[in-house]
């Protein structure tokens, strides 16, 4: 509990999210498993599953703001290390399946049976562990991230190139997976998930556990992103954000600090991927689309730059407007959500974080 | 501090009590879930479907609903967003208790939601032709598996001496599949490795300059030659732009497509392509008194005389009356009755016959082959005597040669290896 | 499955006989009558039999009836506008007007008005009367007027010259008097010589010499075959060479037509990335609704398609400075409601542009549904320029590309020349400097970014004749969109001319080797390595502006 009051001084709307998380994390397993299906308190899996993928969307939106709020980066290519991350997990659940595919074949998956293939591509190798796969969720993102940065840093690519070039790197990533011959599904992508752990992804119990280990997730992710925008680190990384050349000229190293923070922050993209695939329960290089990428930076924008708890909130305002409209006004609702984008950036340009500021929620000083 | 934080776990619980409200409602109708893409993408294709099934229903209330009560059709927008697919589809029959879902396009979405089918043991029908390779207790394929469309336009052409073979398509599952088979097919039929010419191109393809250019070239070697085209949705009009543009007119190398019918045309401007071929099982032009009535009540529902109808329409058609019937015979719309019910019920198609449900979850149809006209119809130029059975393992490809699927009891498998005698996907 | 399968292979079996018949039996019924000058009135009762190969034969005999009047109605038979009248099975000549069809009476020209659908009934044809009705054209067309159409129907007959035809062929060289189809009817005389096993080394020889740097692929291909099973070494070799002078030509051309591809590729490019550059370049302002602006100029031209549909090319033309109109109005509005509070903040622009370009497609499908639309093309953009026997240029991809070198002309001339041009200008390099000297830098704003968008429209005008138009339109074009813009360097209009023609070139000369898809792949790969070695684009702006 010292933590969170500790937390709860220094940071109000951090404290709140965390213990929101460590509730949810807690509650809605046991609304969904304990109350019988009659109870008016009862969470459906279906909510469970819905509440568990936002909650990969908010982890997603945090890196996203660790990148375009504290170093002043716009991605559009985020959705690239989210969806690599999930292709790594994707990859150690098709190994899972093990003989149970439906031709029965003891070691390739269904999709390279029926292309003829004959024996698992060399990439494939490994993702049969949970441990290797868990590296690998990581590393993917963070050698791509680590690779892009090293070049674009160095060769100081900046502002308005930097977000095109991230988006060229998410499109051809994109294009390269629809590709059959990458031995990754192509279109299909990987999806007839089985189990992970050796615990069935169909049952409500593996979904709640799921849910709960993506709030965690999502908690820890915002400690660690918290540990390192008040760190040195972080701060110089706002100076760099404000004013790039005179933080590299007053001798600061500042490509190396821009990239281990975007390598940081792909990794975190990556890890909200590997928690999104089991629970949604298929990865397709759509992921990959710029689209989605935007849409990634857009819920950061309604949330709020910067202030990485309006990230969070930003993804889930926007992700349950989504599936409300989708539902309720299915031939309406782009209509809904183009006009909150225009309106959140005119007239909130702090975000919904913003307009919680103004609210005179806390009386006594203490700045976020 | 602790009040205030009680305050928002209410707060919490209250959100998701709120989202997961709405199931609560009294069954006094039957629902019937409509889960195909309105924004998006597949949009182009999928909102027919949509209309058409808000049209079945309309009708089956007009003649007094199902069991003595009326159908309602419940939609919800996937947005061509594949994981949306399956959230939506739990949505469907979690949230929303249908009883029965119509829905899905393209094979990447009807994957995603296979899983949430088999799960929570409901009921799929799937209208579109597709690659095969697949046979779920809980889906119905009401669409072409490659032997209904693919084999036959392949034997016609064959029988109007083409003897050099280009395999266009997009590069995703079903032209992959479709191009294998096709290529073990024409193979066994003689056809030399040196004239079958294969070629993927990616998503919404825009510039077929090249690839034209190229097919033209393959086609001058003296040997009569014809295109097999799986070339998705949107990358047609282009492709038949330039196509036409180039001169390769039907006459000289006759594209035939899977993937292209009335609807698909009606974007088109089809001068330049009368004469190419397609391969379904129903053309809007086939001339009988249940398509007539089918069309007629379509352009009335739609309020527009000028929409087309075609194949996937049909295969909703078809699929909606067996469920239907099956109902009617289960007396129960309860998933697992309705799945034994359904095996062997036929009913009326849109050419001319009558279309059964296979103990495989795949339908008997006639195969027509029809050339583009320059109103954007299709003419018919030739057609199976009979029916012919969907094959979802087939027997062209060596994973799925030995498999076949029979889900009545006591067998009840979907990928029985008869060489082995073990049903694979069983624990 | 044994029961399925057999009685489809049954099936299969009756077809493949039915359809061999269908191939066999005008040739069949050719052979049979040899006599010219008859057969013309029974070969017109053929044609209305329900019969393809009875219609076949029908066509036979007409063709060979040497009756001045059968080239007119196997032509009107090919175009599909061939009909009978039910009462009476009198063979007209229809095409659709308002509810009705126009009919003209086939035999004696008589005008018969508009005549209802219910009345007629259309001679239909299939694949392989087409087929048989072009090669029957061809051989009326050998005496025709025109010389280019002597030299193409000659050409389109050189894959079925018979050795048998060789006097016939001969016949009409003599009296041949234009050079090109003398050079085509050698042609065909050489082949028939080589098609015929009893003709002499000497013969052979010279039909070699004839056919040497001859392109028609039928060329190729006879001299590949000889290649393979002649004796005579000497032959051998000659036969050798041709093919080898052939194959060279050949190599030249396909680089010229690669080249082309690339060019119209780059023009598209060009044209979809033009109105970027300028929203993007002059005012900094990326505009993700740059798409729909595009998808917009696309529906205008759909739109005045509709309202002329008598008229599609003039409607075509119309819809050029239509569009511009619709587009630019709609892209002010949206600096008007929307940009104008947001300079300086570009990265916010981003988001709610890309609010405005949901709302606009969305709009776009509840307008016009979000099936495709067709937009017609009109007669002198469709087909091809033929420049020789294998090479052909598109005319709507040549009109396209000119197209965008217009406009990019216009456009480098309006800023170059005009003082709006130059107040643009200004504004670019430096903002508040222009203001200082009065330029009123708000209004100049709106027009440049309405400029923008008005060149976006027309360029969806463009695109309407090559690609789908529907709501999804746009967003094919933005990515590569901005990827021009990029590699060219912002702000700088040759900058997006010389980017995007490269572009497109660099990914067709790839295409063949890699395939489309990998070819689009490497070239975002070097556009991502290039920005790397050069931050600012094939041209970097020079100066202070370039520190922003």
């Amino acid at each position: 509990m010292t933590i969170f009051t500790h937390l709860y001084k220094e940071d109000r709307a951090g404290g709140v999210l965390l213990g929101l998380l460590l509730a949810a994390g807690l509650l809605v397993p046991v609304l969904n498993l304990g109350l019988g299906e009659a109870h008016p308190l009862h969470l459906s899996t279906y909510t469970v599953t819905l509440l568990g993928k936002y909650l990969c969307y908010a982890l997603l939106a945090m890196a996203v703001d660790m990148a375009w709020g504290y170093l002043g980066i716009l991605t559009l290519g985020h959705g690239a290390f989210f969806a690599l991350g999930g292709y790594a997990m994707g990859m150690y659940l098709m190994r899972q399946i093990g003989s149970r595919g439906v031709y029965g074949h003891p070691l390739l998956p269904d999709f390279m049976v029926f292309l003829n293939w004959k024996e698992l591509p060399w990439f494939w190798h490994g993702f049969d562990g949970f441990i290797f796969a868990l590296l690998m969720v990581m590393a993917v993102p963070g050698l791509l991230a680590f690779l892009f940065g090293w070049f674009a840093f160095r060769s100081r690519v900046t502002g308005v190139y930097l977000s095109i070039m991230t988006q060229a790197l998410t499109y051809a990533l994109m294009l390269a997976f629809f590709r059959n011959d990458l031995g990754f599904g192509g279109n299909n992508g990987l999806t007839d998930f089985k189990e992970i752990l050796g615990f069935s992804l169909q049952a409500d119990g593996t979904r709640a556990g799921l849910f709960a280990a993506s709030a965690a997730a999502l908690a820890l992710g915002y400690l660690a992103c918290r540990f390192i925008t008040r760190s040195r680190l972080g701060k110089l990384c706002t100076a760099i954000r404000d004013q790039e050349d005179r933080a590299r000229f007053i001798g600061y190293r500042v490509e190396a600090a821009k990239l281990w923070v975007f390598v940081f922050s792909a990794v975190l993209a990556g890890i909200a991927g590997a928690l999104y695939v089991p629970q949604v329960g298929i990865i397709n290089p759509t992921e990959f689309a710029p689209l989605a990428s935007i849409e990634a930076v857009v819920w950061v924008a309604v949330g709020g730059r910067a202030t990485l708890y309006g990230a969070v909130l930003g993804a889930l305002i926007i992700n349950y407007a989504k599936s409300y409209l989708t539902a309720a006004f299915p031939d309406a609702w782009l209509f809904g959500l183009g006009a909150l984008f225009v309106l959140v950036t005119l007239f909130l340009p702090q975000g919904v974080a913003g307009l919680l500021q103004m609210v005179p929620f806390r009386k006594k000083g203490g700045t976020p | 501090m602790k009040l205030r934080q009680r305050h928002f776990v209410a707060l919490l619980v209250l959100l998701a009590g709120s989202i997961a409200s709405g199931s609560a409602l009294a069954a006094d109708t039957i629902k019937v879930g409509v889960l195909h893409s309105l924004s998006g993408t597949m949009a182009i294709s999928e909102t027919t479907l949509k209309d058409t099934m808000l049209m079945l229903v309309e009708e089956q209330n007009k003649k007094g609903g199902l069991l003595g009560k009326k159908l309602e059709a419940v939609v919800v927008d996937p947005a061509s967003n594949w994981p949306l697919f399956a959230e939506k589809a739990r949505e469907l029959i979690e949230k929303q208790k249908v009883t029965a879902v119509f829905g899905c396009w393209t094979s990447v979405s009807r994957k995603s939601v296979l899983p949430v089918f088999e799960e929570l043991n409901s009921l799929l029908f799937y209208p579109v032709q597709y690659e095969g390779e697949e046979s779920s207790k809980n889906v119905f394929y009401t669409g072409a598996a490659p032997n209904q469309q693919a084999i036959p336009a392949v034997d016609y052409l064959m029988g109007l001496g083409v003897k050099r073979w280009v395999l266009a398509g997009t590069d995703y599952v079903y032209p992959r599949t479709t191009n294998k088979i096709l290529e073990a097919y024409l193979k066994s039929k003689g056809v030399a490795a040196g004239d079958i010419m294969i070629n993927y191109t990616p998503f919404g393809h825009s510039d077929w300059q090249s690839i034209v250019s190229e097919i033209k070239k393959f086609g001058a070697a003296g040997k009569k030659t014809a295109v097999v085209s799986t070339i998705n949705g949107d990358a047609n009009v282009p492709f038949y732009k330039e196509l036409g543009n180039q001169g390769v007119t039907a006459d000289v190398i006759p594209v035939v497509a899977f993937s292209v019918g009335e609807e698909e045309l009606s974007g088109i401007d089809t001068k330049p392509l009368v004469g190419h071929l397609a391969a379904w099982n129903y053309f809007m032009s086939v001339d009988n008194e249940t398509n007539e009535t089918f069309i007629e009540t379509w352009h009335k529902f739609i309020k527009n005389e000028k929409r087309v109808t075609n194949d996937p329409m049909e295969a909703h058609y078809i699929g909606f009356n067996m469920w239907v019937k099956a109902v009617e015979k289960a007396g129960t719309t309860d998933a697992t009755a309705v799945q034994e019910a359904i095996i062997g019920i036929a009913v009326p198609n849109l050419s001319g016959g009558y279309s059964a449900m296979m103990p495989n979850h795949h339908i008997t149809k006639p195969v027509l082959i029809g050339e583009i006209q320059a109103d954007g119809q299709f003419q018919t130029v030739w057609q199976t005597k009979g029916l012919v059975v969907g094959d979802e393992w087939s027997d062209y490809l060596d994973g799925s040669k030995d498999l076949i699927s029979d889900w009545r009891a006591p067998l009840a498998c979907g990928n029985f290896n008869v060489k082995t005698g073990k049903c694979s996907a069983k624990k | 499955m044994p029961m399925r399968s057999d009685s489809y292979r049954r099936h299969l079996l009756l077809a493949t006989i039915a359809a061999v018949l269908l191939v066999l039996s005008p040739y069949a019924a050719g052979l049979a009558r040899s006599a010219p000058g008859t057969g013309f009135e029974e070969g017109m009762t053929l044609l209305l039999e329900e019969d393809f190969g009875r219609k076949a034969a029908g066509v036979d005999m007409l063709a060979e009836s040497s009756d001045p009047r059968a080239e007119s109605i196997l032509e009107t038979m090919l175009a599909g506008e061939l009909f009978y009248l039910k009462e009476n099975r009198t063979l007209v000549q229809a095409r659709p007007e308002g509810d009705g069809f126009a009919a003209r009476a086939i035999l004696g020209d008589a005008d018969l008005g508009t005549v209802a659908k219910r009345k007629l009934k259309k001679i239909a044809i299939n694949n392989s009367l087409r087929g048989q009705l072009e090669s029957a054209l061809a051989r009326l067309r050998l005496s025709n007027a025109d010389a280019g159409v002597r030299a193409e129907a000659v050409n389109k007959m050189l894959a079925t010259v018979t050795p048998e035809s060789r006097a016939q062929w001969a016949g009409y060289l003599q009296s041949e008097t234009d050079p090109a189809v003398q050079a085509a009817l050698r042609a065909a005389l050489a082949l028939t010589v080589l098609r015929d096993g009893s003709a002499g080394p000497a013969e052979r020889r010279a039909a070699v010499a004839q056919l040497a740097g001859h392109l028609h692929p039928t060329v190729r291909n006879e001299l590949a075959r000889l290649l393979a099973g002649e004796p005579e070494a000497p032959i051998r070799k000659a036969a050798q060479r041709a093919l080898e002078g052939i194959d060279a030509r050949l190599a030249w051309l396909d680089f010229f037509e690669t080249f082309f591809f690339g060019l119209s590729l780059g023009s598209v490019l060009v044209l979809a990335a033009i109105g970027l550059a300028i929203t993007f370049g002059v005012i900094g302002v990326i505009n993700m609704a740059h798409g729909e602006l595009i998808m917009l100029g696309a529906y205008t031209a759909f739109v005045l398609q509709q309202l002329l549909p008598d008229a599609i090319g003039t409607a075509l033309v119309l819809s050029i400075p239509t569009a511009f109109v619709v587009a630019g109005l709609v892209g002010m509005a949206i600096e008007r409601t929307i940009i104008r509070f947001l300079y300086g903040r570009p990265l916010e622009t981003l988001l709610a542009t890309f609010g405005v370009s949901l709302i606009l497609q969305q709009a776009v499908r509840s307008i016009f549904s979000p099936l495709n639309r067709s937009v017609a093309t009109p007669a002198w953009m469709s087909g091809a320029i033929q420049l020789n026997a294998v090479l052909s240029l598109t005319t709507n991809r040549v009109v396209i590309l000119l197209f965008s070198l217009l406009v990019f002309a216009g456009l480098a001339l309006l800023l170059k020349k005009s003082s709006i041009g130059l107040q643009v200008r200004a504004v670019a390099q430096n903002r508040a400097m222009a203001r200082a000297m009065g330029v009123r830098a708000a209004r100049v704003d709106a027009l440049t970014f309405g400029l923008g968008s008005g060149i976006a429209g027309i360029a969806g005008v463009a695109l309407s004749q090559l690609t789908n138009v529907g709501p999804n339109l746009g967003q094919a074009y933005i990515v590569d969109s901005f990827m021009v813009v990029v590699f060219g360097g912002v702000g700088n209009l040759w900058g997006t001319l010389l980017g995007g023609l490269t572009l497109g070139v660099t990914n067709k000369f790839l295409e063949p080797w890699t395939g489309a898809v990998m070819a689009k792949i490497l070239v975002l790969v070097f556009i991502v390595l290039f920005i790397q070695k050069r931050p600012q684009g094939l041209f970097p702006q020079k100066g202070r502006a370039a520190a922003g």
